[in-house]
């Protein structure tokens, strides 16, 4: 069967629909992320979390499906790097899987019960169910982009070598240090649109414009190391971007810099990184009194900053630190020509359709929470 | 390399603990998104409160519940990747196509309108209100249908060939994989035996606030609603039973003949053995009783037509293993020489036997250096346990008929007699476990059925597992327990709450400032 679209095109293609999906996933759970971070520290009394809780009850869980699509669409468009990065992370992931388990029951459970200890452990568990998730997949992130140490046989099965500490290097934990203050920042910008005007939203908009200072520090960090002393994955072989999704076909090497390679390469891609910094610049300045215009620079800067990981690294998904020949590349480790196609139909039939009726909820539930409204009946 | 056993059982047995425990909140998620549908599809007609009372009640258990099936759902799209890395890239791209559609089309559906439906009954009108709880329960169905395709292929894998230059299975056909009759029959099944747990949930519910003369009239209407809904459910379940996929591969054959522990075949129309004991080292069932024909019946819907034993089947597996050593043996000269035709045409001519020759992988490196003793060894090894089936399918299939007797008395009392007694009352209440143990006997059937593939014939379940040592797992798997163990007991503490306190008790109460107490909800008992 002859498909309409070629199969290079389709993997480029993929590559950037699960930058949007995690995108997405940053921008819209993001703010829930920290939100639920930020409650132990701007609300005090019972009403007041109620208020910081209530303005993220009716729609994070909309949110977190693009996380849970995003992992399904790396599974059906990048089996491997699915299989890899999942099975190499495990334990990471293991303790990713219980904070995300303890929000759904969190956000339900806490207002079934009056006892103050109750409620209190609640908070304290959506805390963790927001700063956890935020911390370690920023230093996934730092991780792959210094390469992860895997390899693959030649039945294709990987081994990898390294546990829950070796994630935890200095480079690994900056970048989970900028994703806990992108996502802080964007939670703060949120609460500036969403919760009434009082001490809960002053307490998080001292905070929110430190977390934006935070991440315009930290990601200017990350840039200068990422130049100077991470050594980036240069293809040394050439590769045919319409080949079969074999790993095992190319040559690679690792050299100080080369993450720098596409802004030489293709200068419109440095719109990312400056993105990343204008956004937050932007958040800083703005909120408190602009609440929109924060949300706004907050949510560019999370684009900015998560694309900008994208563009320094393309065409790797997943280097290899142990074996950089075998990292995976947009090129060799997506799926079937066929299987890309069906599923870009299914996004494309269900993606507008996701974004009509999640428009529409956000129109209805419009307005700013009160103290008052979370004492009427249908609020946790 | 070859996987490590001890590391393929315990990330067997974590997968299985964690299905299982998902699925004790999946069922009554999907059928109570169809009862609320009912109950408010009713308010929204008569406009009578009580109706809306009575969802909202309802509503709040549906709450409780659909949390916890959320949190653990997370867990098993991500076991794949983290347990079952190498089954990842094997069949992903075939595999995770269902899962990927799943989140797009349904769970956003679900998990976006949810929130709405408990935060929207003021900020929305009645029928749009109704229609919210409607794209839930939409989206919840469609959620079991792509979950159950996806089990589907893994029990009958159409649609797909495997390629020797990505070494993985590849779609060829996504509509055979999207009306895979087996994933068919699963969807029907499954969410009808999901539909009989909700009502049956209600029914008991009910029954207890009727033995305490308490809340008669929401009693009253949900127990009309329970064995109206329930009664159709346990129809659907067991005459739409899976059965239907059956005689479709051997694995299905041995799967039907396992449940049966028939070790020979029968001449036709096979007797349906009611009772016995298997005994799976002796290769006899000892104690038998047996309905003659029966069997015949059920699963060829013929009288001539054959239901194979498993000895007959197991010296078939014999035969497609030293097919699938060739099928190896010319995988191999492939990936020495990419170009070999005559290889090519050789593992073209064999590839569905591919699979075969991995089973043998459990006890030596290169399948083509196995000798006779071990190949017999490895076609028995395609005979998965015996008892398990036999009883697991005893078990749920008895109990299937016990809610169609359960519901059908419900019926009538509640509609023709006005007034169950009490007898039937306790009765009720004490099913309420009994759809949960059908429901889990019914997964337990179902996928060790399928053992020792985790694809059908395709892929042996112990080459899925990720490179991870047996402590790693074992780290996941104690904290999996204690958490899920403590979510557990929070959950059933939070459901008793509710259902104490009743419908239009307010629960949520404002610690800093004592409120006068909620408002109390007009008699419901008029």
């Amino acid at each position: 069967m002859e498909l309409p679209l070629d199969y290079e095109t389709l993997k480029v293609i993929w590559w950037a629909l699960v930058g949007v999906l995690l995108i997405g996933f940053a921008v819209s759970d993001g703010y829930d992320l920290g939100t639920a971070t930020l409650l132990p520290f701007i609300a005090k009394t019972d009403r007041e979390r109620r208020l910081v809780i209530n303005s993220i009850g009716a729609t994070w869980e909309g949110h977190q499906v693009w996380f849970i699509t995003g992992g399904g669409a790396l599974f059906a468009a990048w089996p491997f790097a699915y299989a890899i990065s999942f099975s190499g992370f495990y334990l990471a992931m293991f303790v990713v899987l219980a904070a995300l388990i303890l929000r759904p029951v969190g956000f339900k459970y806490r207002s079934k019960v009056e006892d103050p200890r109750w409620r209190n452990s609640w908070d304290w568990a959506l805390f963790v169910g927001g700063v956890v998730p935020a911390l370690i997949f920023g230093v996934a992130l730092g991780n792959v982009l210094q390469g992860v140490p895997f390899t693959i046989d030649g039945t294709l099965r990987a081994t990898y070598d390294g546990g829950l500490v070796g994630l935890l290097n200095p480079f690994g934990l900056l970048a989970g240090l900028l994703s806990v203050a992108m996502l802080v920042m964007h939670g703060a910008t949120y609460l500036g649109t969403k919760i009434e005007h009082g001490a809960v939203l002053d307490r998080a908009t001292i905070i929110g414009r430190w977390a934006a200072l935070a991440v315009i520090v930290f990601y200017g960090i990350a840039g200068i190391w990422l130049a100077a002393g991470i050594a980036g994955f240069r293809l040394e072989s050439a590769m045919d971007p319409a080949g079969p999704a074999n790993p095992l076909r190319k040559a690679v090497v690792m050299a100080p810099g080369a993450w720098l390679d596409n802004y030489g390469r293709h200068p419109w891609m440095t719109l990312a990184p400056l993105l990343g910094f204008a956004g937050a610049s932007l958040a800083w300045a703005r909120l408190g009194e602009k609440p929109g215009l924060a949300m706004l620079g907050s949510g560019l800067s999370i684009t900015g900053i998560i694309a900008s990981v994208g563009a320094s690294m393309f065409p790797f998904l997943l280097p290899s630190s142990k074996n950089p020949s075998v990292s995976l590349t947009v090129w060799d480790s997506s799926s079937s020509h066929l299987t890309l196609f069906i599923m870009l139909i299914a996004t494309a039939i269900f993606l507008p359709l996701i974004l009509f009726y999640t428009s529409w909820v956000i129109k209805v539930l419009w307005g700013r929470v009160t103290t008052d409204d979370v004492n009427t009946p249908g609020h946790y | 390399m070859l996987p490590d056993l001890q590391v393929a059982d315990l990330s067997r047995w974590q997968f299985a603990l964690t299905a299982m425990y998902h699925f004790l909140f999946v069922p009554l998620t999907l059928g109570l998104s169809m009862i609320l549908v009912i109950t408010e599809g009713a308010y929204v007609m008569t406009r009578k409160e009580v109706w809306k009372r009575i969802t909202k009640f309802w509503g709040t258990l549906f709450g409780i519940n659909f949390a916890l099936g959320v949190a653990t759902g997370i867990t098993m799209e991500f076991q794949f990747g983290m347990n079952w890395s190498y089954y990842s890239q094997y069949v992903g791209d075939v595999f995770g196509a269902p899962l990927a559609i799943e989140g797009l089309m349904a769970f956003f559906l679900e998990a976006t309108f949810v929130g709405l439906m408990f935060f929207g009954w003021d900020k929305l009108s009645r029928p749009a209100h109704w229609m919210v709880t409607c794209l839930v329960a939409i989206g919840t169905n469609f959620s079991a249908l792509w979950i159950l395709i996806a089990n589907g292929w893994m029990q009958f894998p159409v649609g797909s060939e495997f390629n020797p230059d990505t070494m993985r299975m590849e779609l060829t056909n996504f509509m055979d994989v999207m009306f895979n009759p087996v994933a068919q029959a699963k969807f029907v099944h499954t969410v009808s035996a999901g539909y009989v747990t909700a009502a049956v949930f209600v029914l008991g519910i009910s029954s207890w606030y009727m033995l305490k003369r308490r809340h008669l009239g929401l009693a009253r209407r949900s127990m009309v609603v329970a064995s109206s809904f329930g009664l159709l459910s346990a129809f659907s379940v067991v005459v739409l039973g899976d059965e239907s996929g059956y005689t479709l591969t051997d694995n299905q054959k041995m799967k039907l003949a396992a449940l049966e522990a028939m070790w020979e075949t029968e001449p036709a129309p096979a007797p349906l053995t009611l009772i016995g004991i298997p005994d799976q080292g002796a290769r006899e069932t000892h104690f038998e009783i047996q309905a003659p024909a029966l069997l015949g019946l059920i699963a060829t819907r013929s009288l001539d037509r054959e239901v194979a034993g498993i000895i007959p089947l197991v010296e078939k597996a014999e035969e497609r293993i030293r097919l699938g050593i060739l099928a190896y043996g010319a995988l191999q000269r492939i990936q020495a020489n990419p170009v070999d035709a005559t290889a090519r045409a050789e593992f073209d001519q064999h590839k569905g036997h591919l699979g075969f020759a991995l089973l043998l992988k459990r006890y030596v490196e290169n399948p083509a250096t196995a000798d006779d003793d071990l190949i017999r060894k490895a076609a028995w090894d395609t005979v998965p346990s015996v008892p398990m089936a036999f009883f697991t399918f005893r078990v749920m299939a008895g109990l299937g008929f016990a809610m169609i007797l359960l519901f059908a008395l419900g019926f009538y009392f509640i509609n023709l007699k006005r007034k169950p007694p009490d007898w039937f009352l306790r009765v009720a209440l004490f099913a309420m476990p009994l759809p949960w143990i059908a429901i889990q006997c019914g997964w337990v059937l179902a996928e060790t059925g399928r053992q020792p593939w985790i694809i059908d014939s395709v892929l042996p379940t112990f080459m899925g597992v990720s490179s991870l040592t047996a402590s790693q797992i074992i780290i996941t798997m104690v904290g999996f327990t204690l958490l899920y163990g403590a979510l557990a007991v929070i959950e059933v503490k939070l459901m008793l709450k509710a259902i104490k306190a009743g419908p239009g008790t307010r629960i949520f109460a404002d610690p800093d400032e004592r409120l006068p107490a909620a408002p109390v909800a007009p008699a419901l008992d008029a």
